[in-house]
């Protein structure tokens, strides 16, 4: 069981990681709030209880590596790398714009703690296998963890990644599937389902541990599991919301990215009062 | 024609990167179950603990590598040409390019030379396409010995890089300065009144023009270009004043490779007439290599007459 100190402060984190992506995305005038919103828990989790990192040696080479497959959630992302001390608040004013380091998404040779590029999606957790296997290659024991979007694997490339990191047995790799069931153009059952998602990823060969990923406690309890498990990799599908926290962000495709920057200060409340 | 080499480029691909990796350079050679082909499984015979095959799957490869090179190693990516350029271009331009990744493509099967398998499998594009990506390097060995030369400076160069190779034993290119220079192109040959610029395979025919036009009293200086990116800028200029025409040979499609660079020099900084000898934007058939070169324009007959050509445009 967490301790409820630590259960508050993640979930303070994670609270932080919405004010400061929706900040950020408001400033900005554009980006992906609704699925930064549904990874806040998880980027908390990540960064505050489950990452051995240290953002004053972001190249430091027995790091764990943790790659966001779904790049566009990347608000999210950059707002735990500040928190946890990569580089100063002042940067968040210049997400998307000019003379910035934060790209739209993810470019690991401008922010420190970015461990891979992405943006076109289904690659990302190619290369986090590509980190898992240079790791026992070069006998060190760093762990690399993967964020993928729900609609995110209907790539087919991540089925290739699926299969090829359960035929290397790399259980130093552990993916999260932020599944929020709602992609750009509407909800993912409707585009193009990719249910039963844990029978497909125990056919390819991994474990699958199911939890509510806006929940702290059932988060660490899943990652827990997921470490323990040798031989195979596991999966983490975190059941979740999209937008989570502003009421109208929720469970729409219309914020995946912004329809109405005017509307922007009052998501950012609606999460500040949280 | 000259003779043809002993050893075929991918023969020299594998002994190299075997001797590299002995040689303490952090190198993992991976394929897409074709390593007979491109013969990683040379390597991989060796040096098991250091080759992955990921099936097939090139996609998933060059993404893999890119994974493996943020963590410091050195990934010799392996499969036909036209698969990697076009198949994974996304992910090269994505996880290797802009995100400067350590990658090492090794483009086998370049140009026509997978012959018989037939135009879905030659590569025709692949410089032209890799051109256009910031950041990528691009060698284009002319024969095996260079290839040696040319995977020595790939592994010892960081970033990215596409280092093109034929399948098959190709002509013996004498006189070669034996290293192989990004931004260096090379003399094989002096001559006042015209310039040949080659690559790859062509370098030969290119030797075979320039001696067939000698007879005639017609002294070309044939330049072999390795590095098609970046392109010996000060090389190509020089030549074009020491000659005042310049014709370019390549085993590509006109567009994109080496002639459409060549050409980007010239207009810039010393126009002068010139043609390209290459593939006519057309698709071939399965044929033999050497047929293939022959029948879709790259002779070393199509360089003597693009050269004559060009000179009576002087």
């Amino acid at each position: 069981m967490a301790e409820p100190d630590q259960v508050a402060f993640l979930e303070r984190q994670a609270k932080t990681i919405r004010c400061l992506s929706l900040e950020m995305i408001g400033n900005a005038g554009s980006g992906h709030p609704g699925g930064a919103l549904s990874a806040a828990e998880i980027m908390s989790v990540l960064y505050f209880s489950i990452l051995n990192v240290d953002p004053e040696n972001p190249q430091w080479k027995d790091r764990d590596r943790f790659v966001l497959s779904k790049g566009h959630g990347t608000a999210a992302w950059y707002a735990a790398l500040c928190e946890k001390g990569y580089f100063p608040r002042d940067e968040l004013k210049l997400f998307r714009q000019k003379g910035g380091i934060l790209q739209g998404h993810p470019d690991m040779t401008k922010v420190p703690g970015v461990e891979m590029t992405a943006g076109s999606l289904g690659q990302g957790l190619s290369a986090a296998l590509g980190m898992a296997l240079a790791g026992r290659m070069q006998k060190q024991s760093y762990h690399v963890y993967a964020l993928l979007g729900d609609g995110e694997i209907q790539e087919g490339q991540i089925w290739e990644a699926a299969m090829a990191t359960a035929h290397f047995k790399v259980d130093s790799l552990t993916a999260i599937l932020d599944y929020n069931d709602v992609q750009l153009d509407g909800p993912t059952h409707e585009v193009m389902d990719v249910a039963p998602v844990a029978e497909k990823w125990r056919d390819f060969g991994w474990e699958v541990v199911e939890c509510n990923g806006h929940s702290v406690p059932e988060l660490l309890a899943a990652f827990a599991q997921a470490l323990a498990i040798k031989g195979k990799p596991c999966i983490i599908v975190a059941h979740t919301v999209k937008g989570k926290g502003v009421s109208f962000m929720e469970n729409t495709c219309n914020w995946h990215g912004v329809i109405d920057p005017s509307k922007m200060p009052a998501a950012l409340q609606e999460v500040e009062a949280l | 024609m000259r003779p043809l080499e002993d050893v075929a480029m991918r023969d020299v691909f594998a002994s190299t990167a075997s001797a590299l990796y002995e040689e303490g350079k952090n190198i993992v050679v991976m394929d897409a179950d074709v390593s007979k082909s491109t013969r990683s499984a040379k390597f991989a015979e060796k040096h098991p603990e250091r080759f992955v095959n990921v099936g097939i799957a090139e996609q998933n490869m060059l993404s893999i590598a890119a994974g493996m090179a943020a963590c410091g190693m050195i990934p010799l990516v392996c499969s036909f040409s036209m698969l990697l350029s076009l198949r994974a271009l996304d992910q090269i331009r994505q996880q290797a390019a802009y995100a400067k990744n350590n990658v090492k493509i090794m483009a086998h099967y370049g140009g026509y030379s997978s012959g018989p398998e037939g135009p879905t499998h030659h590569a025709i594009e692949d410089l032209g396409i890799m051109r256009t990506l910031p950041n990528m390097k691009i060698l284009v060995p002319c024969d095996a010995e260079e290839t040696e030369a040319a995977l020595r400076t790939t592994v010892d160069t960081p970033g990215p890089v596409f280092l093109r190779m034929s399948r098959n034993p190709v002509p013996r290119v004498p006189g070669k300065p034996g290293k192989v220079e990004f931004g260096k192109g090379y003399r094989l040959r002096h001559g006042g009144d015209l310039a040949i610029i080659a690559i790859g395979v062509m370098v030969s025919s290119a030797l075979d023009a320039a001696e067939e036009l000698a007879k005639e009293g017609i002294e070309c200086q044939v330049i072999a270009m390795p590095s098609l990116k970046p392109i010996d800028v000060d090389l190509i200029v020089e030549a074009a004043r020491q000659t005042g025409a310049v014709v370019t040979a390549e085993e590509h499609n006109i567009y994109g490779g080496l002639g459409s660079a060549v050409a980007e020099v010239l207009v810039e900084h010393a126009p002068v007439p010139m043609k390209r000898v290459g593939i006519q934007d057309q698709f071939a058939e399965s044929a033999e290599f050497f047929e293939l070169l022959e029948k879709y324009g790259l002779s070393a007959a199509d360089i003597v007459a693009a050269c004559r050509e060009t000179l009576a445009r002087k």
